[in-house]
C-alpha cells in the first residue's frame, strides 16, 4: 500500500473519482490540498476571480455533461463566497462536491483568523455535507460525497477539510473504495408495478391528456423514453423552465413551455385537460399559478424520484417514486401490450382545441422598425447556430426571451437558475460549459444587470481561452423589475435603472477580448454573423434592444394556469 | 392533529442539527423534542411532538426521511402506542397545604423526591395530558418551578423500530 499525505490523498482521491475539471481559489486553509495539486497534472485546476464563479462554473458543466462539478475553496471568505452558488445548484438539484478548506481542528471553536462553521452556514443549501475528522478517512469521504451528490435527486455536497487534515509530512495508507454503502441512504432503483400500471391504464382512458416533464426528465438522462412514450400515445406535451430540451420544441406535439411565462397554448392545454402525467418536476408556484384553482378536472400522476416532491403543492392522484428513465420504460412496455388504445375521436377534437390556441397566440411579438426587439435577437441567433448551441442564460427578461425564442431540441443546452433565479449566473456557466465542449457554440445570454454581477471572470476567460458569446440584451434597465413595476406599482420604477451603465466595448478590449455594439436594427444580423465567425474569440456583444418591452404570455398573479397576460393590453 | 414522530438517527455530531434545521427551515412547528442514544451506540433515538395537517405530517415525514443521517422513522400516532414524559415539580407546601399536596400527588401516582421545610419537590410520569392535569389540580400558585422531559414513546405490542 501507498502512504500519502491527506492532501495527496484527497487529489489521488478526485484522480481516482475520474475528476477532470477543479474550479476553485486558493487561501490558508488551503495551501497544503493546492500544494498536492500543483506536484500532478491529471486533474485540471481553473482559477476564478470570485469563488461564487467557481461554483456556478461547476454547475455549469454538471448542467452539460450530466457529471459532477468539482469546487475547491480556502475557509471562512473562500467558503461563505460559495454559497449562493450552492443554493443555485441545490434549487435545481445539480450534482456537485464543493471542497471547502478549514482552519485546524485544535483551533474550530476558537474564532480562529478566517474560520467559519460552514457546514452550519451551508447546511440549508445542500444535499448533505460532511467533515473530515481523520485523514485516514478522506477517500471514503470523498467517495461519499460524490456518491451522494450525484445518485438519486442529485445535489451540491459540501465537504469541510480541516487544515491539520492535509498536513505534508504525516503519512496515511490510500487505497481508494469502489463502493460506498450508506444504510440509510438507499434511493429508489424501480417504481411500484402497480402504480405503474394504474397510471398506464389512466393514460390510456383519458380523453384530454396533457404531459408534463421537468428537469428531472434531463437529469435523470431520459429524454429518450419521454419522446418514445409521448410519439406512442400521440398526446400533447408542454415542460417546465428547467425541462427545456427533454422533448425537441420544434416538434408538433410540444406545446412549448408552461408557467408564469410558458406559452398561451401550454397553459390553456394545463387548465383544461383531465389527466397530467407529471414527469420529474415540481409543480413549482412558477408553473401552477395559484394552487387552489388549479387544473381543476385533472386527474394526476406524478412520478419522481423525490418522494417529498409528491403531492407537496398539488396533491397526486397516482405518485409514483422512482427514476424516471426506469418508470417510463415500464410504463411504453404496459402501452405496447395493451389492448386498450388512447381514444382516437377524444384526442382528435383535443389537438383541434390545442390548435385553435396556438394559432390564437403562437408567441406574437410586435416588431418595430428602428428598434431592435430583444425576441427577434433570439430568433436569429437560433438561426445563425442552427439550433445546436449551448445556452447559459442569466436572470431577467432576457432569460424569458431566450427560453421562449431559442428552439431546444436538446437536452442539457439550455443552463439556466430556474430555482433560485441567480443573476450573475449566465457567464461563469457558460465558461464552465465551453471548457468541456471546446468546439459547440457556446452563447451566455445576458443583461446589462446580470452580466456585472460576474464580470470580473472575463479574466478568467482570458487565462483559459474560453471564446464564449455573450449577448447583453442591453435594455439599461433591471428590466424584469420595471416590468413588475409597470404592472404592480403604476411604472414608479424604484431603483430598476442602471445609470452610468459602463462601456463594455472597451471593458471587453480591457480584458483581452472582442467588444461589438448594436445599435440599428438592418445591423443585427450582420453583426451577429461576424461574431460568430470569430470562432476563437471571445466576443461581447452589446446590443441595444427595446427599453419598453414586457414579457408575455404572463400569468395573472393569484389567477389559474389559463388567466394570462398576452400584451400590455389584452388580458385572457 | 399531534403527531409523536419517533427517528431513528445515526449517532454522528450534526444529525441533531439537521434534524432541528430542517423544522424551522421549512417552518414546521415543535412541541417537544428527546434524543439519546439508544443500546446500538451508532444509533440515536429521537421523538419528536408536532402538529399539523395531515398534508404537513406527510410533508414532514418526507423531508425526514430525506435526510441522509435519517435510518428511519414511523409516526407513532398512526397505530395504537405508549406516550411517556417525565415531570419535576416543586411546589411551595407549608402547613396544611403539605397533606393536600401530598394526596394529590398520591391521586396521580407521582413520588415527593425530596423535601424541605416550605417545598415539595415532585416526580411525576405519564402522558402529557395526565402532567397538565396535575398541574390544573394543584394549582399554578403554588409551582415553583416545573421542568419536564418531553414526550418519548413506543408503539404498542409486536411492531418495533429497529433496523
Ligand atoms: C442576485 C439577484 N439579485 C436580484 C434579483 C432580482 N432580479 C430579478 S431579474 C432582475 C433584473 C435583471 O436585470 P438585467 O440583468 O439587466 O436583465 P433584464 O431583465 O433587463 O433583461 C433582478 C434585479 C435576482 N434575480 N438575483
Ligand atoms: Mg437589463
Amino acid at each position: 500500500m501507498e502512504l500519502l499525505s491527506g492532501a495527496d490523498m484527497l487529489i489521488r482521491s478526485l484522480q481516482d473519482e475520474g475528476i477532470e475539471y477543479i474550479y476553485g481559489y486558493p487561501g490558508g486553509a488551503a495551501l497544503h490540498i493546492y500544494d498536492a495539486l500543483f506536484r500532478q497534472d491529471k486533474v485540471k485546476h481553473i482559477l476564478v476571480r470570485h469563488e461564487q464563479a467557481a461554483v456556478h462554473m461547476a454547475d455549469g458543466y454538471a448542467r452539460a455533461t450530466g457529471k459532477p462539478g468539482t469546487v475547491l475553496v480556502t475557509s471562512g471568505p473562500g467558503a461563505t463566497n460559495t454559497i449562493t452558488g450552492i443554493a443555485t445548484a441545490f434549487m435545481d438539484s445539480i450534482p456537485m462536491v464543493v471542497l471547502c478548506g478549514q482552519v485546524a481542528s485544535t483551533l474550530i471553536g476558537e474564532d480562529a483568523f478566517q474560520e467559519t462553521d460552514m457546514i452550519g452556514v451551508s447546511r440549508p443549501v445542500v444535499k448533505h455535507n460532511l467533515s473530515v475528522r481523520h485523514p485516514e478517512e478522506i477517500p471514503e469521504v470523498i467517495r461519499k460525497a460524490y456518491y451522494i451528490a450525484a445518485t438519486g435527486r442529485p445535489g451540491p455536497v459540501v465537504v469541510d477539510i480541516p487544515k491539520d487534515m492535509t498536513t505534508p509530512n504525516e503519512r496515511y495508507e490510500y487505497s481508494y473504495p469502489k463502493k460506498v454503502k450508506l444504510r440509510s441512504y438507499n434511493p429508489a432503483v424501480r417504481g411500484h408495478a402497480g402504480q405503474i400500471k394504474k397510471a398506464v391504464d389512466m393514460l390510456l382512458a383519458a380523453k384530454r391528456p396533457m404531459i408534463y416533464a421537468g428537469g428531472g426528465v434531463i437529469l435523470g438522462q431520459a429524454s429518450d423514453q419521454l419522446i418514445e412514450l409521448t410519439r406512442m400515445l400521440g398526446y400533447p406535451i408542454t415542460n417546465t423552465l428547467m425541462g427545456i430540451g427533454c422533448y425537441p420544441a420544434t416538434d408538433k406535439q410540444h406545446l412549448g413551455w408552461l408557467g408564469m411565462h410558458g406559452t398561451y397554448e401550454s397553459n390553456m392545454a394545463m387548465h383544461h385537460s383531465d389527466l397530467i402525467l407529471c414527469v420529474g418536476a415540481r409543480f413549482d408556484d412558477r408553473v401552477t399559478n395559484a394552487t387552489e384553482k388549479f387544473c381543476p378536472g385533472a386527474r394526476i400522476v406524478h412520478i419522481d424520484i423525490d418522494p417529498a416532491s409528491i403531492s407537496k403543492t398539488i396533491e397526486a392522484d397516482v405518485p409514483i417514486v422512482g427514476p424516471v428513465d426506469a418508470v417510463l420504460k415500464e410504463m411504453i412496455a404496459l402501452v405496447k401490450e395493451s389492448k386498450e388504445k388512447p381514444d382516437a375521436e377524444a384526442l382528435s377534437a383535443w389537438w383541434k382545441q390545442i390548435e385553435e390556441w396556438r394559432a390564437f397566440h403562437g408567441m406574437r411579438y410586435e416588431t418595430s422598425s428602428d428598434a431592435i426587439k430583444p425576441q427577434e435577437v433570439i430568433e436569429a441567433l437560433w438561426r445563425l447556430t442552427n439550433g445546436e448551441a449551448y445556452v447559459a442564460s442569466d436572470v431577467g427578461q432576457h432569460q424569458m426571451f431566450a427560453a421562449q425564442y431559442y428552439k431546444f431540441d436538446k437536452p442539457n443546452r439550455w443552463i439556466n437558475s430556474g430555482g433560485l433565479g441567480t443573476m450573475g449566473f449566465g457567464l461563469p456557466a457558460a465558461m464552465g460549459v465551453k471548457l468541456t465542449h471546446p468546439d459547440a457554440e457556446v452563447l451566455c445570454v445576458t443583461g446589462e444587470g446580470s452580466i456585472q454581477m460576474n464580470i470580473q471572470e472575463l479574466s478568467t476567460c482570458k487565462q483559459y481561452d474560453l471564446p464564449v458569446k455573450i449577448v447583453n440584451l442591453n435594455n439599461q434597465a433591471l428590466g424584469m423589475v420595471k416590468q413588475w413595476q409597470d404592472m404592480n406599482y403604476e411604472s414608479r420604477h424604484s431603483q430598476s435603472y442602471m445609470e452610468s451603465l459602463p462601456d463594455f466595448i472597451k471593458l471587453a478590449e480591457a480584458y483581452g477580448h472582442v467588444g461589438i455594439r448594436i445599435e440599428k436594427r438592418e445591423d443585427l444580423e450582420p453583426k451577429l454573423k461576424e461574431a460568430l465567425a470569430m470562432k476563437d474569440k471571445l466576443v461581447f456583444l452589446d446590443i441595444y434592444v427595446d427599453r419598453f418591452e414586457h414579457v408575455y404570455p404572463m400569468q395573472v398573479a393569484r389567477g389559474s394556469m389559463k388567466d394570462m397576460w398576452l400584451s400590455k393590453t389584452e388580458r385572457v | 392533529m399531534r403527531r409523536i414522530i419517533s427517528v431513528l438517527l445515526e449517532n454522528e455530531p450534526g444529525a441533531l442539527s439537521r434534524v432541528v434545521g430542517l423544522f424551522s427551515q421549512r417552518n414546521y412547528n415543535i412541541e417537544t423534542l428527546t434524543v439519546a442514544p439508544t443500546e446500538d451506540e451508532t444509533l440515536s433515538r429521537l421523538t419528536v411532538t408536532t402538529t399539523g395537517s395531515d398534508k404537513v405530517i406527510e410533508q414532514i415525514t418526507k423531508q425526514l426521511n430525506k435526510l441522509i443521517e435519517v435510518v428511519k422513522l414511523v409516526d407513532l400516532t398512526e397505530g395504537s402506542h405508549i406516550e411517556r414524559e417525565l415531570m419535576l415539580v416543586k411546589l411551595k407546601a407549608t402547613g396544611s397545604q403539605r397533606a393536600e399536596i401530598k394526596r394529590t400527588v398520591d391521586i396521580f401516582r407521582g413520588q415527593i423526591v425530596d423535601v424541605t421545610s416550605s417545598v415539595y419537590t415532585i416526580q411525576l410520569a405519564g402522558d402529557s395530558e395526565k402532567l397538565d392535569g396535575f398541574i390544573q389540580a394543584v394549582g399554578t400558585a403554588g409551582v415553583l418551578e416545573v421542568v419536564r422531559s418531553g414526550v418519548s414513546g413506543i408503539a404498542r405490542g409486536e411492531k418495533i423500530l429497529s433496523i
